[in-house]
């Protein structure tokens, strides 16, 4: 029959991309020179005027590095990384700590009104700023790093009003001194792995978020990494302190222009939180995952991971990955106050020829911990994706509690999901959970919604929303609504 | 507009390797503007392959004939571009859509004919209003909006949500597949009114069933008998009747 269609040959489609972020932002940048040694690492430091024990921390994790090997367990395939090859610093020229929008390269502001990020306080308060659609969004603040440094940070004044310290890390490194030294590195050591290594070496901005005792947040927090820059990598660094009955929920979102070759990101986030509370981080993660071809887009290798220290205290990580040709990322949970409760929910969309190997750690130590990990794998065209995830109790996380649940779907016949279950419980008190489900889009369910008149793509956005919707209905709203048209254009082009 | 809809000779196979092969073997059948018409059977008679043809599925080759809908070819149309023009299926056993919740689902289709008909768009609150006005007309609970498309519903109750949608996408010609098998007499009257509601100059039913049970309710124009992929054999609502009490058999072999 003439001018229908069927999952079988949905993979063949070679569509242009989708990729509406793609656009390079002409900006005069700076750069270290190329390659990684001593003297780069100097440099970095003094261009971000640190101060003598940062720039020390830096030099012994550059030695840490350099006596490492790049990990191979994931599944995931990818032609060798020229470390050498890189610049390791890269800031447009005009910056130069601006006090306010004023002093922002307007060019800049250009890029981050282009990727609708809003940066302009006065008209997000006074409501004149709004999103698509006829709903105001309630105020965020906003750190945008662009390439190496941050641009600008919004709302600081209402936040230092409540308390609340929101600043790019390395302000806070020369500023708030005692609390990075106090903290950085103390949740992902320097030699945790090969990237977070060579993330505390080299890495150049991020957010700051310190929330003191009983505070909580008055609003929604969010960080912007823009990599705009040619050969350039990107190593933010991420530190957030929650203090006893305190609580924050902060976003981040990265973009980066369509380019041929590969870049790399290496990231390392770190979450602390104290007695009673809180942290909701949510991650849109949307680099650019390269032509239909495999050409080109970020490799994205990721520690990211919380400590839950105080009793009763809660870490919620959110992710919807869609982007990146690579995707290597386990935003975990170190539950060690009684009663402690880790979250990770997780929604990793796979097209073309991406590869994404991610999932979590839930490690329990105190009593009564609990853990859920729900995550949602779909696979879509050539690519390969794969849930890895560990659960361990420690002996003496007596009633421990985990429930797991990876559900994968296939788009297609060419691709590839796979779940990698770990699971370790050295406490007979202890309960593990774990559920997995596999399933391609049905011919019936395409046909019931082109019957019913949605096209064929309208139909697998649907079908994807609504696999998806135990995870997206841990958004914020807000984003939530981003999340699922990001779904929707990610997995355009993926029927024929 | 004599001719509505127009079968003629249509042959199919289905396309998957190994399978018997023919399934309709040269169906002829108009149905006018306004009329509703029967389709009866035995089973394995092409009944439901006749129905998803019609609406666009794939898994079927046509070898032969061709079908005029509204003066359309048919066959060329996809699934969508089919129901925009008002072509309705109501299925044998609906399909659930894990997560997908009904109200959205049920104002993205609506929404779909309307933008490919060139009507504008209606908005949450009034789709919402309109639904809930049909679902009274239905005895369906209002909650069957919050949950998930057909997930975790009793037969009867899939079934309403097929009366449901198709009254909310307002077809010129519904395809009912047996939309009555395993339902009782109440739901199977829910059923009924929900065709006879829509009945008009300009709305036109196929009906698939096996019960004359259903034909009391819902009377036909014409009936039509069809075995081993072939219509042997048309009526008014009396051979209906006949077939209900001497069984197939008697016409399969005249046949």
């Amino acid at each position: 029959m003439s001018e229908t269609s069927s999952p079988h040959h949905i993979v063949e489609n070679i569509g242009q991309s989708h990729y509406k972020w793609g656009f390079e932002t002409t900006i005069e940048t700076d750069f270290a020179p190329k390659g990684l040694n001593e003297d780069i690492i100097r440099l970095i430091s003094h261009r971000k005027e640190e101060p003598d024990w940062m720039l020390q921390w830096r030099l012994d994790a550059l030695k840490t590095w350099q006596a490492m090997r790049e990990p191979t367990w994931a599944k995931i395939t990818y032609s060798p990384i020229d470390y050498q090859g890189l610049h390791y610093y890269a800031a447009p020229r005009r910056q130069s700590n601006p006090k306010s929008l004023d002093d922002v390269d307007p060019e800049l502001l250009r890029t981050y009104e282009k990727l609708g990020i809003p940066l302009h306080e006065q008209k997000i308060l006074a409501g004149v700023e709004e999103v698509e659609g006829d709903s105001q969004r309630s105020p965020v603040a906003v750190d945008a790093v662009f390439d190496s440094v941050s641009v600008v940070t919004t709302f600081r004044k209402t936040l230092q009003e409540a308390g609340v310290i929101f600043c790019p890390i390395s302000e806070a490194v020369r500023e708030h001194s005692d609390l990075v030294q106090r903290y950085l590195g103390s949740v992902v050591p320097v030699g945790d792995n090969f990237f977070s290594a060579l993330n505390s070496a080299v890495f150049t901005d991020g957010s700051f978020v310190y929330v003191p005792k009983g505070v909580i947040c008055p609003m929604e927090l969010s960080t912007y990494f823009r990599i705009n820059a040619r050969n350039t990598g990107q190593f933010e660094r991420t530190l957030i302190i929650v203090e006893e009955g305190a609580s924050v929920s902060y976003l981040e979102g990265c973009t980066a222009p369509m380019r041929d070759e590969n870049q790399l990101h290496a990231a390392v986030v770190e979450l602390v939180a104290m007695e009673g509370a809180s942290i909701k981080y949510s991650t849109v993660q949307n680099w650019y995952p390269g032509d239909e071809n495999g050409r080109g887009g970020i490799y994205n290798f990721v520690t990211k991971r919380g400590a839950c220290r105080g009793a009763r205290s809660r870490i919620s990580w959110t992710q919807v990955e869609t982007g990146s040709a690579i995707t290597w990322k386990y935003p975990s949970c170190i539950l060690q106050g009684e009663g402690s409760v880790g979250e990770f929910y997780s929604i990793a969309v796979t097209h073309n020829c991406q590869q994404a190997d991610t999932g979590t750690k839930m490690i329990h130590i105190g009593n009564n911990t609990r853990s859920t990990i729900i995550a949602k794998t779909i696979s879509a065209g050539r690519s390969e994706s794969t849930y890895r995830g560990l659960v361990r109790v420690l002996p003496k996380a007596s009633g421990a509690r985990n429930f797991t649940q990876c559900d994968s779907l296939l788009i297609g016949d060419k691709c590839g999901a796979h779940t990698v279950p770990y699971v370790e419980s050295r406490n007979m008190t202890a309960k593990v959970e774990h559920e997995a489900t596999t399933c391609k889009i049905s011919e019936d369910q395409l046909f019931y919604c082109r019957q019913r008149g949605l096209s064929e793509e309208e139909a697998i956005g649907l079908i994807v929303n609504g696999f998806c919707r135990d995870v997206l209905k841990e958004l914020p709203m807000e984003f939530a609504v981003e999340a699922q048209k990001l779904l929707q254009i990610s997995l355009e082009g993926s029927v024929g | 507009m004599s001719s509505f809809l127009e079968i003629s000779n249509l042959c199919a196979q289905i396309k998957a390797e190994g399978q018997e092969k023919h399934i309709l073997r040269g169906v002829t059948l108009n149905i006018p503007a306004g009329e509703v018409h029967v389709i009866m059977g035995p089973n394995g008679s092409g009944k439901t392959t006749l129905s998803y043809i019609l609406a666009g599925r794939d898994a079927y080759e046509v070898t032969s004939g061709h079908v005029t809908f509204r003066g359309q070819d048919l066959l060329a149309m996809k699934p969508e571009n089919r129901a925009a023009s008002g072509l309705f299926l109501a299925f044998q056993n609906p399909i659930e859509l894990p997560g997908v919740n009904n109200a959205h689902f049920l104002r993205m289709a609506v929404n779909a004919v309307r933008r490919q008909r060139g009507q504008e768009e209606l908005d949450a609150v009034a789709f919402l209003k309109q639904a809930r006005k049909v679902l009274e007309t239905l005895s369906m609970a209002p909650d069957v909006l919050k949950r998930a498309v057909n997930v975790g519903f009793s037969g009867g109750e899939k079934k309403r949500n097929e009366v449901l949608q198709m009254t909310l996408l307002q077809p010129s010609l519904a395809i009912l597949d047996e939309t009555d098998s395993g339902l009782d007499v109440d739901a199977m009257r829910v059923v009924a009114e929900g065709v006879n509601r829509l009945r008009s100059p300009k709305f036109s039913a196929l009906v698939i069933t096996h019960h004359q049970k259903l034909l009391d309710y819902l009377v036909p124009d014409r009936v039509h008998v069809m075995t081993k992929g072939q219509i042997i054999l048309s009526g008014g609502p009396e051979l209906a009747r006949e077939i209900d009490q001497k069984g197939y058999a008697p016409f399969v072999k005249g046949a």
